[in-house]
């Protein structure tokens, strides 16, 4: 699969992120981001189960249901979003190990500004065997 | 009719690109033993000491096999395995 260098995302597809990361304030959150190249055409908003302010571990099943999806569609998961309620928005140590999606874009949403009531950071990585390295993310109307 | 076994993409550079493989009937852990004689590595990643690792899921056709047999839970011909590597993290 070839990976993507940076991502585009329509405004409203941002926006609910954004609203997912801070509904689920002050735990962490997660969803995909899906589409095709490097254009978001689809946004899945899933369940953290841990239910925690320091950790996330995506619903499978809701994880699943979405892969289903993104094949009947022909999308490719482009993106992993998660929240970081209290710490900026890059990976930690826990985020790097657990990245095994190598060809996804992990996008970090830190609401540790106010709580998220200012508009949050939000930068996008790509995570590969333990190497992070920041890739852009356009947003557009 | 064989098992018909998805690919997540981080462990399709092991099966030559390939997003489904042929997989063999009988149990879960079977199937992977025999995965991993095709493709050597891809065991390791999903399997530790017999075990389905803790961030790799399994399903058969809809179902996860955590609510089934685990480990023993038994694929026939015509059966779908999905293998779905987990999304999580935190700070």
């Amino acid at each position: 699969m070839a990976v993507v260098n940076y991502l585009t995302i329509p405004k409203h597809i941002f926006d609910e992120m954004l609203l997912h990361c801070k509904e689920a304030y002050p735990n962490e959150t997660c969803g995909i981001l899906a589409g095709k190249g490097d254009e978001v055409s689809k946004i899945y908003t899933m369940t953290n189960t841990e239910n925690s302010p320091v950790s996330y571990f995506m619903d499978s099943k809701e994880q699943f249901k979405a892969i289903k999806n993104m094949r009947e569609n022909n999308h490719t998961m482009l993106a992993i979003f998660h929240s970081h309620p209290s710490s900026p928005a890059y990976p930690s140590a826990k985020d790097v190990s657990l990245a095994f999606y190598e060809d996804c874009i992990y996008v970090i949403v830190s609401l540790s500004a106010s709580g998220g009531k200012e508009q949050p950071e939000v930068n996008g990585f790509l995570i590969r065997e333990g190497n992070v390295r920041s890739v852009s993310l356009f947003i557009h109307d | 009719m064989a098992v018909k076994v998805r690919i997540p993409t981080p462990l399709q550079r092991l099966t030559q690109g390939k997003e489904d493989v042929e997989g063999a009937p009988g149990t879960i852990i079977n199937l992977v033993t025999e995965l991993d004689k095709s493709f050597p590595g891809i065991g390791e990643r999903i399997s530790e000491g017999g075990k389905i690792r803790r961030f790799v899921n399994i399903y058969i056709n809809e179902e996860d096999i955590r609510f089934l047999q685990a480990e023993a839970t038994v694929v026939k011909d015509g059966d779908e395995v999905s293998i779905v590597p987990a999304i999580a993290g935190g700070r």
